[in-house]
């Protein structure tokens, strides 16, 4: 019977097509939005993980994340170091700035100060120039997304003077990390210089990178960090995750999200629900002769089941390859999308959205042709 | 005939429909038997009580009080189940708007019932095409039935209501949609192909002009039985 169920809906194109469109729609919609969604919420963390050689992160107790941080003392750096435990501790300094472009066209900036010494802080891989660029005068290094959002594409950075602040800043080279949650432009120089581009308070230095000595995990390390100094201490995943925490309860993110794949939801629970109504009610007279000609409920619930689970499964196939093909065009060609993966979860849970979908729908088309009578068909 | 033999019996039928707080009783007490190898006609006035007279024949609607027997078993006493299997095994359906799958051939459409008693699909359409062989209609196999007169529609579903060769045969106004000519092409086909020593073919119509064909006259009236005899009664 399962044959005859497939060739009575695919063969009627029509409805089939809206079918598929339904579930397609819909899957494209929730699996695309919940992976724009997971990838804006991670770029909470990137600011921590472009750094993966610290293991903790230093910070005056009232700081919450990269960008929400207040200054300490530089006293404070050696403090960190002669806590037993800490093998080594370097300063960085992020803050935010405003930059003159060539051009005469203002922009706002995030100034990221690293060790004069070690570099610590800076990422690893550069797109153009090299590590030791930062010991030349003025230097400064920009983001890859910077350099394309703040230059035509094409154009070669290299050597464009900016005013910092007031100051002249030059840039020479080009380093490849994730975009942050505010996309902004990112210039790195050494700490030293930073200090004189950020305009002054008496506290400056706005984290402590830090590592633990073999033998010791990063949460003990900075729980004596925390006993010695009274600073606050976190490691590298518990402060990439208060990045995240802190879009969750402070911007409107996901509940627009939320709001999108309910929609996403309830217009595929709507399309899909109409067209297999109608098309259950135009087949209801078939459905009526093979139920008098003896087809059990039984069967006929197998039957609204494989046609639902074909729909299912062909409409969240092609909802899942474009939600693909758009998230993988997206990621090459626009700087906002660098760097965006789909987790395996997310096609997992919009496959569970839809089988919801399908049951709730199904179920509704089924219930008319499970109460007819049989007698009906000879009205 | 020397060959008939009771296969259906009639006890006592009652039906009674309600509506809101309304009941009306639509079959009084009918007490009747149908035999075998004949064409039995069921005729009457519109709403005299034929079509749910069929209808409890055929298994697909139960009686308010009384029994059926059809072919030695009171159908009416079987579990839903049972007997949906039952009508599967032993009766074919005809209807007056055909119900044939609009997106399965002819041939796929005659099959339905082997299908759904768990035939494989090719043997399935196979004897289905057999049988619209038998319907004069072999060549219409692989059409779609909106491809099809309404004349060759009915052939097709008098094909699905004989390819598993039930002993009953139930059919109601099966050429009310059809002309005169191919109204009495399909009913002499079904004679032809259908009516068998060991087979009842029970047939509920208006239509006067295929009263010759019958073996035998069932007269309602107001949900009873008035007349019983090969022809009408003349007025
Ligand atoms: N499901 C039902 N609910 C209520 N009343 C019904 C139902 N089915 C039939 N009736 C009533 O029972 C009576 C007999 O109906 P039935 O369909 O058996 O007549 P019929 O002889 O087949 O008529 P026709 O020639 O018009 O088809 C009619 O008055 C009809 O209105
Ligand atoms: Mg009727």
């Amino acid at each position: 019977m399962t044959w005859i169920a497939i060739r009575m809906l695919t063969g009627d194109r029509q409805k089939f097509f809206g079918l598929l469109f339904g579930v397609a729609f819909s899957t494209l919609l929730i699996s695309q939005q919940l992976t724009i969604f997971i990838n804006l919420l991670e770029r909470g963390a990137t600011a921590v993980y472009n750094i993966p050689t610290a293991d903790i992160w230093v910070m005056d107790p009232v700081s919450r994340t990269p960008d929400v941080a207040l200054p300490m003392p530089s006293t404070a750096l050696d403090k960190v170091r002669s806590v037993n435990g800490v093998e080594w501790a370097s300063p960085l300094l992020r803050s935010g700035a405003t930059i003159r472009t060539p051009e005469g066209d203002l922009e706002g900036v995030t100034v990221v100060g690293v060790d004069d010494a070690t570099l610590i802080g800076l990422p690893k891989t550069f797109i153009a120039g090299h590590r030791e660029v930062l010991y030349e005068p003025d230097s400064v290094v920009i983001d890859s997304s910077g350099a394309a959002k703040l230059f035509p594409p094409g154009f070669d950075p290299i050597g464009v003077r900016l005013e910092l602040n007031d100051r002249r800043a030059v840039i020479r080279g080009i380093v490849d990390v994730d975009p942050s949650f505010t996309s902004q432009v990112i210039l790195y120089t050494r700490y030293s210089n930073a200090l004189a581009y950020v305009p002054g308070t008496r506290n400056r230095m706005t984290f402590i990178l830090a590592n633990a000595s073999d033998g010791l995990t990063a949460k003990q390390v900075g729980e004596r960090i925390t006993d010695a100094t009274g600073l606050k201490a976190r490691t590298r995943d518990e402060f990439a995750r208060d990045g995240i925490d802190f879009i969750v309860e402070n911007t409107g993110i996901p509940i627009n999200f939320g709001i999108t794949v309910a929609l996403g939801f309830v217009v595929g629970v709507a399309i899909v629900g109409l067209t297999f109504s109608l098309f259950i009610r135009d087949n209801i007279k078939q459905f009526g002769a093979l139920k008098a000609i003896g087809v059990t409920n039984a069967k006929i619930r197998l039957m609204v089941a494989a046609q639902a689970l074909l729909v299912g499964l062909v409409g969240y196939g092609i909802g899942i390859l474009l939600a693909a093909i758009f998230i993988a065009l997206g990621s090459i060609n626009s700087p906002d999308f660098k760097g965006f993966y789909t987790p395996w979860e997310i096609p997992v849970l919009t496959a569970f959205v839809v089988l919801t979908m399908i049951m709730i729908t199904g179920w509704l088309a089924l219930r008319s042709v499970l109460k007819m009578e049989p007698a009906e068909v000879f009205r | 005939m020397s060959d008939l033999k009771t296969a259906i019996t009639l006890h006592k039928i009652v039906k009674e429909f309600s509506t809101g707080s309304q009941t009306i009783r639509v079959l009084h007490g009918i007490d009747a038997e149908i035999q075998s190898g004949e064409l039995t006609y069921l005729v009457g006035e519109s709403g005299s009580g034929k079509t749910t007279m069929i209808s409890i024949i055929a298994g697909i609607l139960y009686p308010t009080s009384g029994s059926v027997s059809v072919f030695g078993q009171d159908i009416y006493s079987l579990s839903d189940d049972d007997l949906v299997r039952f009508r599967l095994q032993n009766i074919g359906f005809i209807f007056q708007q055909y119900n044939l799958i609009p997106t399965l051939t002819a041939a796929e459409n005659a099959a339905v019932p082997l299908v759904a008693a768990g035939m494989g699909r090719d043997q399935a359409v196979k004897k289905g095409e057999a049988m619209l062989d038998n319907l004069n209609i072999a060549d219409q196999a692989r059409k779609l039935p909106r491809q099809l007169s309404g004349g060759q529609q009915q052939r097709v579903a008098i094909a699905r209501a004989l390819v598993h060769e039930p002993r009953l045969v139930v059919c109601d106004e099966p050429t009310a949609a059809l002309d005169a000519k191919s109204g009495r092409r399909v009913m002499d086909l079904l004679r032809e192909v259908a009516l068998a020593a060991d087979r009842t073919v029970i047939i509920v119509t208006h239509d006067n002009r295929i009263f010759d064909l019958a073996d035998r006259i069932l007269m309602m009236e107001d949900g009873r039985i008035t007349h019983d005899g090969k022809t009408l009664p003349d007025h």
